[in-house]
């Protein structure tokens, strides 16, 4: 079948699954069935719901508490048990980018998982993708609440409990259990020592794969247990595993969509907000699918038989993954990789480096819808400004204080991205870890602080970044892109529902309509754009440009 | 503190619940593939495992895809190296002049070029129709008996064949 096709069909696909899926979320963030177990467990004080303030302080010290106890185990890994390979202790720098990584829900990973980190770590960090997702998608519910027009904002515990419980881990043992039924390995047995045909001796790292890697795909963590991620047959051992786990990538976000729409009670507006973010998803998979369908520059003078571009990718995958996969990962904060990014085609590196830019469409578990989220306050202000009335956004207006709270958390992105990229390119901290020469370099460290930002943690992985001031650099604006895009968004909504509700007229800019799509479309596009424009152009672009020459 | 109370709930459903249901239904139900595939010689000895590539050099075998981590199990990896990079071309021109290959028989991509893991545990049928050759004079047997080792489909398992063309040799 046609690569293109076939995937744009697929998208499709994950896209219908992801809508019950969205009504299940929405109900477990509804339902109080569990407060019998949750009561005893949480104490009585869960059913207390608060402004944003206390909601952002409780995800806060929650999130504090998960990166203190994973410090402590990665730190300690050589004298705590589930370590059968001997794993030896772990610089310090390197536990601080691990840990910030997977608090982040970014999966960032300066280290290779078989030759780093004993089992215990591994699952700690297993436990950090569970909770991470959760905290990302307790956040976009308290947005929704608030944007409601609720001064009341829930409980994060509450909620964090209850995704945990009743959807995230449901989930996750789905998926967990056909993966170890197609041969993902669970074992807590250390390498296995063969004797190869030829009298080699091959040791074989293995592990408690198939649980890890269930949240890894499903909570848009990313995470590999092993260095080269799902590309690895034990992370990825044949193509229903691969199916599996393509569907598992963006279906979490697409979701969250229809959830924020029925949090809010305005399911048309979800459906235009869905309806934008898959317009540049097939968009992002058919300009990633073309480039990526073309042979390898580097063969053109050789006698090698004609075949799409097969460098860092594996046979059993089938022809589209390596570009499709690309896409849906970036695009969704996702992280894992079905091919090695670096030695995809220059230009197909443009539609994973607009998934990371945009973030939002779809976004991580959450955190892309809120994301988008600011993007439409941008565009009802656009808006307003084109016919001269003040915007609204679902009968709130909307007005200095929430467009410099908006202005502020969308000057974040770039401003990591762009400033980081700058700095490391122009020293030795960046120009001296490079691995391919010329634009590929500069795209390698462009990507890095693109994908840190983005929470995302997929990489050009020829990049040396197992340094210290890769691992600062990059905790740093893991950190604040996280945080960040959580506070500012809050802080948007708890303002709006101080407000009171403007009646709606006939100059009202109604959200769920194809012409608020439209200008919303427009202008992340354009923003987008303008934005990172210039870097594209000075990576991917001139590096196609030089290869044909 | 609810907060901590969260914490230590997280735990134990994920730590206590969640990754002994998992390991429980591999071992029991699907005990070979959980404990990673291995393959187990006549007298007993693991080969490897069917899902990993490992090195095979002698003419007498196929070989696997060129791998960035010398089929390594314990650290794989891709070699990252972009399609303006001269390393891949050079890899390449090294790889096309030991296998002879040349316009009228050119090589089949998947030869040349390593895989993501630097695992990957299959060739294309045409790299393996490409070797057939070599391993038929290596081991004094009609390419014709090699050929019908060859499964059905697009792709070959290279641990899985060089076992029968060991035991074809019987």
């Amino acid at each position: 079948m046609n690569p293109l096709l076939y995937s744009i069909a697929f998208v499709l696909i994950v896209g219908a699954l992801a809508w019950p899926l969205g009504a299940w979320l929405t109900w477990t963030l509804k339902t109080d069935k569990l407060d019998p177990l949750l009561n005893p467990l949480l104490g009585k004080g869960i059913k207390k719901s608060s402004g944003w303030k206390n909601y952002f302080l409780s995800l806060l010290g929650f999130n504090a508490a998960l990166f203190i106890i994973t410090w402590l185990v990665l730190a300690n890994q050589q004298n705590l048990p589930l370590n059968p390979d001997g794993m030896k202790s772990v610089p310090w720098h390197l536990v601080f980018n691990t840990t910030v990584s997977f608090v982040t829900n970014t999966n960032l990973q300066h280290y290779s998982g078989e030759a780093t980190y004993s089992y215990l770590s591994q699952l700690t960090l297993m436990w950090l993708q569970f909770t991470s997702a959760a905290t990302g998608i307790a956040a976009l519910a308290a947005l929704a609440r608030g944007l409601s027009g609720n001064r009341d904002f829930g409980n994060f515990i509450y909620d964090t409990a209850r995704i945990l419980i009743l959807f995230l881990l449901p989930l996750s043992t789905l998926w967990a259990l056909i993966y170890v039924c197609v041969g993902v390995p669970m074992t807590f047995e250390g390498s296995a020592t063969a004797t190869t045909l030829e009298g080699a001796t091959q040791m074989i790292a293995r592990g408690p794969v198939a649980a890890f890697l269930a949240i890894k795909q499903l909570g848009t963590n990313g995470g590999g247990f092993f260095g080269p991620n799902s590309t690895h047959p034990f992370e990825n051992p044949n193509f229903i595993s691969n199916v599996i786990s393509m569907i598992a990538i963006p279906i979490i976000p697409m979701a969250c969509v229809r959830t924020f729409g029925a949090i809010l009670g305005k399911p048309r507006h979800a459906q235009v907000i869905g309806a934008v973010m898959l317009a540049f998803l097939l968009i992002k998979v058919t300009v990633t699918v073309i480039p990526e369908s073309a042979a390898t520059a580097a063969f053109q003078h050789l006698p090698v038989a004609a075949a799409a571009n097969l460098e860092g990718k594996e046979l059993r995958f089938g022809a589209a993954t390596g570009p499709l996969w690309a896409v849906l990962t970036t695009s969704t904060s996702n992280g894992s990789v079905g091919a090695m990014h670096d030695s995809l085609n220059p230009l197909s590196l443009l539609g994973p480096f607009s998934g990371l830019w945009l973030n939002s469409t779809f976004g991580g578990v959450g955190v892309g819808m809120i994301n988008f989220f600011l993007f439409m306050i941008l565009a009802v202000f656009v808006a307003g400004l084109m016919v001269g009335r003040t915007p609204e956004y679902l009968g709130k207006k909307v007005e200095a204080r929430e467009m410099s709270l908006a202005a502020a958390a969308f000057i974040v992105h770039p401003l990591l991205i762009l400033s980081g990229t700058a700095l490391f390119a122009m020293t030795p901290m960046g120009a001296s870890t490079i691995h391919n020469a010329g634009p590929r370099g500069f795209s390698e460290i462009l990507y890095e602080f693109s994908s840190s930002a983005a929470n995302n943690g997929s990489g050009l992985e020829g990049l040396g970044d197992a340094t210290i001031p890769w691992n600062i650099a990059t905790g740093i604006v893991m950190l604040l892109g996280r945080y960040l895009p959580i506070i500012l968004p809050l802080a948007i909504a708890g303002s709006l529902a101080a407000k009171p509700r403007v009646a709606e007229s006939s100059g009202t800019l109604r959200t769920d309509t194809t012409t608020f799509g439209l200008m919303v479309f427009a202008v992340i596009l354009f923003l987008g754009a303008l934005t990172f424009f210039p870097v594209a152009l000075l990576g991917p672009v001139l590096e196609h440009l030089s290869m044909i020459h | 503190m609810t907060t901590l109370r969260l914490t230590l709930v997280s735990i134990l459903l994920c730590g206590v619940l969640y990754v002994p249901a998992i390991l429980a239904f591999g071992k029991t139900v699907v005990p070979e593939k959980a404990n990673g595939s291995l393959v187990i010689s006549t007298n007993g000895k693991i080969v490897g495992s069917r899902l990993i590539a490992q090195s095979f050099i002698s003419p007498r075998y196929f070989h696997p895809r060129p791998s960035a981590c010398d089929y390594n199990a314990q650290a794989a990896s891709g070699s990252n190296l972009s399609p303006t990079n001269p390393e891949l071309t050079k890899r390449a021109q090294e790889i096309i002049l030991v296998n002879q290959a040349d316009a009228s028989r050119p090589i089949p991509a998947d030869l040349v070029t390593a895989s993501g893991s630097g695992l990957d545990p299959h060739i294309t049928r045409a790299a393996a129709e490409f070797q057939i050759d070599r391993i038929a004079a290596a081991r004094g047997l009609d390419a014709q008996t090699i050929r019908a080792l060859l499964p059905n489909g697009p792709l070959v398992n290279v641990l899985e064949i060089n076992l029968a063309l060991d035991q074809a040799k019987r």
